[in-house]
């Protein structure tokens, strides 16, 4: 039972300390790659702490859900930390829900932010939340999809099972269904964390933005704790990938030690990620809000061909 | 005497929330009353799946009728078809030959027909400060009351009529089914039926009559037509236990129908059930999206719902035909813990439209707005139900969608690839589902409770008194205990899926905290996850009063640098659906007309803008206006027949007459 939560709380503080530094990276990296020479890899560090200390501002129409939902975001980013395999592949049992659990927790976390957007009458706000909305609900489908895919090469459903099943048998993973599977999740990683092509990160001024203006409002510790936990989202997405499609380096034990090298591992994966990441947002322009569900429609076909292609060749 | 009424229900709910339990614990018992009924008399007989279906009416009722009292007041319309509404639906499960069946679904037909169609026989509020009776359908913030009860009760009218035709059509349905095994098997029993030895034709064929009859029931699209209008007209508490509990015995009979009456099934009953629960449940939720009138919001929820239920059925019946018996009770205990969920948490939200209609006097979302400020206890139960509904962790519609989800991907056992593709379609639609139900219900909540009133009916609303209250929240207590509970709850609906499918290997593991799910599966513990968020989301604020970082100013919304911030400016639930609007017009076929009044002088100086958009209800439009234009045609050839002189109709009779003399 200690043991568990100890696990539990080792895997969410990671994920807390090191999401600020994928974001970090990512940006480093996407000014690198358009010649600048970009900020520190820290500066979020220093932008959250800066937040931490300044004063709120809250509407006078806002009610106490505007208020609450920074803490139930933080929180929902922190327990799905608990649930995802990050550091060893199997969590404690009490929070392993699997993969629906963590997708269902992520939704929770977006009903509050696109409360929040409606709750200051502000127009901003409610485009926001309605197109976030719009575009979570319809990359639901094709995460489900994607990791059934991988269930159905491992002959699991447990995420930690998956983990464990590919990490023992890598020849499992060389397999075009199982690229198909990770192109699925990648562009629904795109969409559910609000990166280009669909969202663009870097801006907080334009008509066709989803994320910033939903949560335009938002200043000082609130807005610190939506922005961190944002990156833990990201972060959280990038892990699965990480975990699941590339799950080599996890440990099974749970000693200190193991857990050390599986976060040793995590880095370098998340690292790898960054950089995909990063030349993926620095090659494509945005996407007119209405061709995204286009693009989530193709993500789909991919998860639903990769599905069928174990079908067929069991 | 109308409280009386009220209390005298939620009394008999209590006795029957004891029976059902007593019953759902493996307590059996017949009663037979020979001389009640004709052909086969009065017999009530209580099994494991009987006794849910009781109990989830009993512990419906209670909180329902308490709300009541404080809902309907003195107004005594109403009351006396509402107890017999309570009584008639306890009476269904329990019926245990035809003429019973039939006397209790008819009972309760016309007891909720009485309800819907209540509000066109008197057009006047009764309600001391109150502004309405019940909801109206206004557009404008401060309709005309005489219209708009004239409207009322036309609307209550028209719903009332197409309710009767659709519950008869379905009773023709079911009966002729009934009559049909009756005939076969020789007795009018449903316990004789099991042993009947048909051909799989006239199982089919039986099967077909009586899951159209329940399906309508349930309104399982495209059979729905009925239920957006019956469910909103009705008074909000008889909406809560039309769609918590009395759709759900058209659920309850196709559990009968396809795992016991005449089961086993064949595999394309499983494939039937779990198709059409999935697009009743994606086709549901996304009509609920640009639905507008909360109530009929929560009416096509509804629909969605038992979408969900029926996939975990559909795909019970689909594992049990491949012989895993153990994935089978599966997904029957996750279809039977949605069954109750659903009652809990659809209750109450019906509960809280109830209160926000009484208090705001409409149903119009697009006129409210601000709430939360207003009805704070109203809102707090309403933002409950919507996160339970929109299977949000770690209430109680998660817990059950999770289940169905569980029972969906264990489909790796199957080895019929095409079965397998079925699943595969099942869980991407109810992935859809669960992630439109969360954005219909940041509309539904949203713009009904957060922001500014967007009507000065709203700016007056005033919160629910203490029974309508008192009502909500033991509702609210239901959602919160069967999130948690799991681990209490599961057990024993595996003992009622265990009944249905001769499954009786011990099945749930785990302990108080955690639910394991048989296997190698996966385990879930709401108990942890929910201490977990509330851990999770205190520590920081915690720490950040510790350090003192709470400084806070109330300012205005940022505008852009205008000066006036008013309720116009922010979204409404029109834009907000947009989007959705949008990506699947071609469900919706919309309709845009803008008409743009220009000034004489010119067209830069606009008068007046109009503009419409229209949604179009594609099964009414394809299915039911084909349908019902051909009946038209053929009565109105048959109508000759009508001549209106007596001497033709004693011929009819004497012809009558020598025909059957002949055929028989």
């Amino acid at each position: 039972m200690i043991h568990d939560l100890l696990i539990a709380a080792a895997q969410a503080l990671a994920i807390a300390a090191l999401a600020p530094l994928v974001v970090g990276f990512t940006r480093r990296l996407k000014a690198r790659l358009v010649g600048r020479r970009g900020p520190s890899p820290w500066q979020p560090y220093a932008d959250l702490r800066k937040l931490f200390a300044k004063e709120v501002v809250v509407s006078e129409n806002a009610s106490w859900v505007f208020r609450a939902t920074p803490y139930v975001l933080f929180a929902v980013m922190l327990v799905a930390a608990a649930v995802v395999p990050v550091l060893v592949a199997r969590p404690a049992p009490a929070f392993a829900g699997n993969l629906i659990l963590v997708m269902y927790l992520f939704l929770l976390g977006t009903f509050f932010l696109a409360l929040a957007g409606l709750d200051t009458a502000s127009a901003f706000g409610g485009m926001g939340s309605s197109r976030e909305v719009a575009i979570s609900a319809l990359a639901e489908p094709t995460v489900i999809l994607s990791v059934f895919a991988l269930a159905l090469r491992s002959g699991t459903i447990d995420l930690g099972g998956i983990v464990e099943r590919l990490g023992a048998e890598p020849r499992l993973a060389a397999n075009p269904a199982h690229l198909l599977a990770f192109g699925a999740f990648f562009i629904v990683m795109l969409a559910e964390t609000g990166r280009l092509p669909v969202d663009n990160p870097a801006t907080h001024l334009e008509l066709t933005m989803i994320h910033e203006a939903m949560v335009l409002e938002y200043s000082g510790r609130y807005l610190a704790l939506v922005e961190w936990a944002s990156a833990m989202k990201l972060t959280l997405f990038m892990t699965l990938l990480a975990n699941l499609f590339l799950p080599w380096g996890l440990p099974g034990g749970l000693t200190v030690a193991a857990m050390a090298g599986g976060l040793v591992a995590l880095v370098v994966k998340l690292a790898a990620l960054a950089l995909l990441l990063a030349l993926v947002e620095t090659s494509v322009a945005k996407l007119r809000l209405f061709r995204v569900p286009e693009l989530l429609a193709g993500s789909f076909a991919l998860a639903l061909l990769s599905v069928a292609a174990v079908f067929l060749v069991r | 005497m109308s409280r009386v009424a009220y209390s005298v229900a939620a009394a008999l709910g209590a006795l029957a929330a004891m029976i059902g339990i007593s019953g759902l614990l493996g307590d059996t018992w017949v009663v037979t009353v020979p001389w009640a009924v004709p052909l086969g008399g009065l017999q009530l007989s209580m099994d494991r799946l009987a006794g849910f279906f009781v109990a989830l009416i009993g512990f419906a009722t209670i909180p329902v009728s308490l709300y009541a009292i404080g809902y309907a007041g003195d107004d005594r319309r109403g009351a006396l078809p509402y107890v017999g509404f309570v009584i008639a639906m306890c009476a269904v499960p329990l019926a245990a030959n035809v003429m019973t069946f039939a006397v209790a679904w008819e009972l309760m037909a016309l007891a909720s027909y009485l309800l819907v169609v209540q509000k066109a026989t008197n057009g006047t509020a009764t309600h001391p400060g109150a502004p309405a009776a019940d909801g109206s359908e206004s557009h404008d913030a401060s309709p005309h009351a005489g219209g708009r009860h004239a409207h009322d009760a036309a609307e209550a009218t028209g719903a009332a009529w197409t309710y009767a035709v659709m519950a008869h059509a379905g009773f023709v349905c079911l009966l002729a089914g009934m009559l049909l095994l009756s005939a076969w098997s020789g007795s009018t029993r449903f316990a004789d039926w099991r042993d009947t030895e048909l051909t799989p034709l006239a199982r089919d064929a039986v099967f077909v009559l009586l899951a159209l009859g329940f399906a309508s029931k349930a309104g399982v699209i495209p059979l729905h037509v009925w239920l957006p209008l019956a469910h909103p007209a009705a008074p909000s508490h008889v909406s809560a236990l039309m769609s918590g509990v009395m759709i759900k015995l058209g659920v309850y009979g196709l559990f009968r129908v396809s795992l016991e009456w005449i089961g086993p099934a064949p595999a394309w009953w499983g494939v039937a059930i779990l198709v059409a629960g999935t697009i009743s449940a994606v086709v549901g939720v996304l009509y609920a999206l640009v639905e507008h009138d909360l109530k009929r919001l929560l009416a096509f929820h509804s629909i969605e719902n038992v979408g969900i239920i029926l996939i975990g059925l559909g795909a019970g019946v689909l594992f049990l035909e491949s012989g895993l018996g153990t994935l089978a009770v599966l997904g029957i205990a996750a279809a039977l813990y949605h069954t109750a969920n659903h009652a809990a948490f659809k209750g109450l939200l019906f509960l809280g439209a109830g209160a926000v209609v009484r208090s705001t006097g409409t149903r119009n979302m697009e006129v409210m707005g601000g709430l939360v400020k207003r009805m704070p206890w109203t809102a707090a139960m309403f933002l409950l139900g919507a996160v339970a509904i929109s299977a949000l962790p770690p209430l109680n519609g998660f817990v059950s969608e999770w289940l169905t989800f569980q029972a969906l991907l264990q489909s790796l056992q199957v080895p019929h690839t095409g079965i397998g593709l079925v699943f595969v379609g099942g869980m991407a639609g109810l992935a859809l589902t669960g992630g439109l139900a969360m954005a219909c219900f940041v509309k539904a909540f949203g713009v009904t409770f957060l922001a500014l009133p967007r009507s000065e009916a709203a700016r007056s609303a005033v919160e629910a008194p203490g029974w309508m209250r008192l009502g909500m929240a033991l509702l609210a207590f239901a959602c919160v205990a069967l999130g948690l509970g799991p681990t209490i709850v599961v057990p024993v609906l595996g003992l009622v899926a265990g009944d249905l499918t001769g499954e009786v290997t011990p099945l749930w593991f785990g302990d108080w905290l955690r639910l394991d799910v048989p296997g190698d599966f996966a385990s879930l513990s709401t108990f942890a996850i929910a201490i977990a968020l509330l851990v999770a989301g205190i520590v920081p604020l915690v720490v950040l009063r510790a350090r003192g970082l709470t400084r806070r100013r109330v300012y205005e919304t940022w505008g852009c640098g205008r000066l006036l911030q008013t309720s116009r400016m922010q979204y409404t639930a029109t834009a907000f659906a947009s989007p959705f609007r949008r990506i699947f017009d071609f469900l919706y076929q919309p309709a845009h007309a803008l008409h743009v009044e220009a000034h004489p002088e010119s067209r830069f100086f606009v008068d007046a803008i109009r503009y419409v958009h229209e949604t179009r209800a594609v099964a009414e439009d394809w299915l039911y206006h084909p349908l019902s234009q051909a009946l038209h045609d053929v009565t109105e050839r048959i109508r000759g027949v009508q001549s209106g002189s007596t001497n033709v109709y004693l011929v009819y009779i004497l012809a009558a007459l020598v025909l059957m003399l002949v055929l028989g």
